[in-house]
């Protein structure tokens, strides 16, 4: 009889426990914003698609939740297995600080970039391509994504950068975009040679304090934020937020900016957009900056 | 409505106007009686060890300091163990009015031998500031707030000679700022609102234009924490609150 009381005390008091941290988990869901996500606000614009926030609260518990959590704040029950440096955590949809953005540093995203990110995935990382699911399905998600955090109730997105037309490649293009290289110090992280070993390498941390490697242009990897030239000249001109790449906006000219896509794509090893440059290099026999060398 | 309350109204209206105007000129005569709080933060105990800084992966920073090594500046004490950059405060009393004005100089952040000059920058809410560099190698100036405060982080690159900064925020934060190509760097943006001051190398500080009234003065430290005391200022008069912060 009183064996049978213990359990029974027992397991009431697994119950109450129960009870108690599901209120709190309660308490911790501040993100369901019912208002926001029954407003007008709660849409995304990607071309001539419209997302509608509600309709991607399924896709979402089917496709992201395991890694960015229910709260949408990266903590899913994947995000354990993702150890830095190799892996970053999952996004923080409730911070609201993204690496691929077409606008400054310091503001949100358009919902393109959202779109895009989502859409590409990123390299070297657990974010897969979610380009088989549909455009509709995307941008879907692109406005839930939004409602886990109130920036953006109170801000707007950047104003896109302007990229001008890609000029012809050209020798001296690629000369003066090394010469932008050392004069920016890129290699301070990302090496003489583009190899990722420069001599702040190895003490990079990302905002949450955990380490993080400059980009590596010698071994293959795709850039996380997009392998066109665009991509990589928005990369350097709006910074990546939340990592130690700031941006160069303020300090390297348009005209410069495609230099250095250029002196870049020639670190690359062979691939699909960088024949030109890389010959270019070859024929110049373009020697790693030095940078102790006085200033041109 | 008839003639008589047509009259009525208008001298309501001038009744209105001339109480207003007033009530503006009270408010300038008030701003010329304002008084100042004065006082000094000390460390009661010993000065904790400041560790040194190793510099030599970079060339020019550690040339900066070949004659005189950089330390991690945590905790300044100097002379009488006065604590150097203790931000002070208003955090209770401020009116409106006192907590709209918005100082118009423009504090200026440098980066100097590759360390942070001054190593804590207070500003008000919304006033602009300037981050500037005197180096000849590249910095780049990550500030860490929190974004769900409202103030957003950003980072910008300033390789040698690059052109100041401007920025301000928008919400009163105590911000750590740092670079993540020379990882020692470690600097603040104590954003606050309403008057404030930084105490100098002896522990001493003074804000200046604080209109009359009863406040709470807060003296915050990066790793000692916070202290708040009551003070009243009479008109043109100087308030005194001294602070003294436990060695850890």
């Amino acid at each position: 009889m009183q064996t049978k009381l213990l359990k029974c005390s027992l397991l009431m008091g697994v119950v109450v426990a129960l009870c108690l941290s599901s209120a709190s988990y309660a308490q911790l869901t501040t993100y369901q914003q019912q208002d926001w996500l029954n407003s007008p606000a709660a849409t995304s614009h990607i071309g001539n698609i419209t997302g509608n926030a509600k309709a991607a609260a399924l896709p979402y518990r089917r496709f992201c939740v395991g890694c960015h959590g229910p709260l949408g704040d990266g903590n899913g029950e994947n995000a354990v297995w993702m150890p830095p440096p190799m892996y970053q955590k999952p996004r923080d949809f409730q911070l609201a600080i993204f690496k691929c953005r077409s606008t400054p540093t310091g503001t949100l995203p358009t919902d393109q970039d959202l779109f895009d990110a989502i859409t590409r995935g990123f390299d070297r990382s657990n974010m897969p391509s979610w380009n088989p699911l549909t455009r509709q399905e995307r941008a879907d998600l692109v406005a839930w994504i939004k409602h886990f955090s109130p920036r953006w109730q109170n801000e707007k997105p950047g104003t896109p950068i302007q990229i001008p037309a890609e000029p012809e490649i050209t020798p001296e293009r690629v000369k003066a975009g090394q010469e932008v290289f050392r004069k920016m110090e890129c290699w301070k992280c990302h090496g003489v040679q583009g190899m990722a070993n420069g001599p702040s390498a190895s003490t990079l941390a990302d905002d949450l304090s955990a380490p993080i490697a400059p980009f590596n242009f010698t071994d293959g990897s795709r850039p996380k934020c997009g392998d066109t030239d665009q991509d990589i000249y928005r990369i350097f001109m709006t910074g990546l937020d939340g990592t130690p790449m700031p941006s160069f906006a303020d300090n390297i000219k348009p005209e410069e900016a495609w230099d250095l896509v250029f002196y870049l794509r020639s670190l690359q090893p062979h691939n699909a957009f960088n024949a030109k440059e890389r010959q270019i290099a070859n024929q110049l026999g373009l020697k790693p900056v030095n940078p102790n060398a006085p200033a041109q | 409505m008839n003639w008589n309350s047509r009259v009525w109204v208008a001298i309501f209206a001038v009744v209105a106007l001339v109480g207003l105007l007033a009530l503006g000129i009270n408010q300038k005569a008030s701003a010329a009686g304002e008084g100042k709080i004065t006082g000094t933060v000390k460390l009661d105990g010993a000065a904790p060890h400041m560790r040194g800084i190793d510099m030599s992966k970079d060339p020019f920073c550690s040339k900066a300091h070949a004659t005189d090594p950089a330390h991690s500046e945590n905790v300044v004490v100097g002379s009488g163990g006065g604590l150097e950059n203790v931000v002070l405060y208003i955090s209770e009393g401020l009116s409106a009015s006192a907590l709209s004005a918005k100082p118009t100089q423009i504090p200026v952040f440098d980066q100097k031998g590759c360390m942070y000059t001054p190593h804590v920058l207070a500003m008000d809410v919304g006033q602009d500031f300037k981050v500037e560099t005197s180096d000849q190698t590249a910095h780049n100036i990550h500030p860490e707030p929190n974004p769900l405060t409202g103030n957003i982080p950003w980072n910008q690159s300033q390789p040698p000679g690059a052109a100041p900064v401007t920025k301000s925020w928008k919400a009163p934060e105590m911000i750590h700022v740092k670079c993540n190509i020379h990882p020692w760097m470690s600097g603040w943006f104590a954003v606050v609102k309403g008057p404030y001051a930084t105490t100098d190398d002896n522990g001493s500080y003074t804000i200046q234009n604080v209109p009359p009234g009863n406040y709470t003065v807060t003296a915050w430290q990066e790793t000692l924490g916070t202290q708040t005391q009551k003070v009243t200022v009479a008109a043109g008069g100087a308030a005194k609150a001294d602070f003294t912060f436990k060695a850890k």
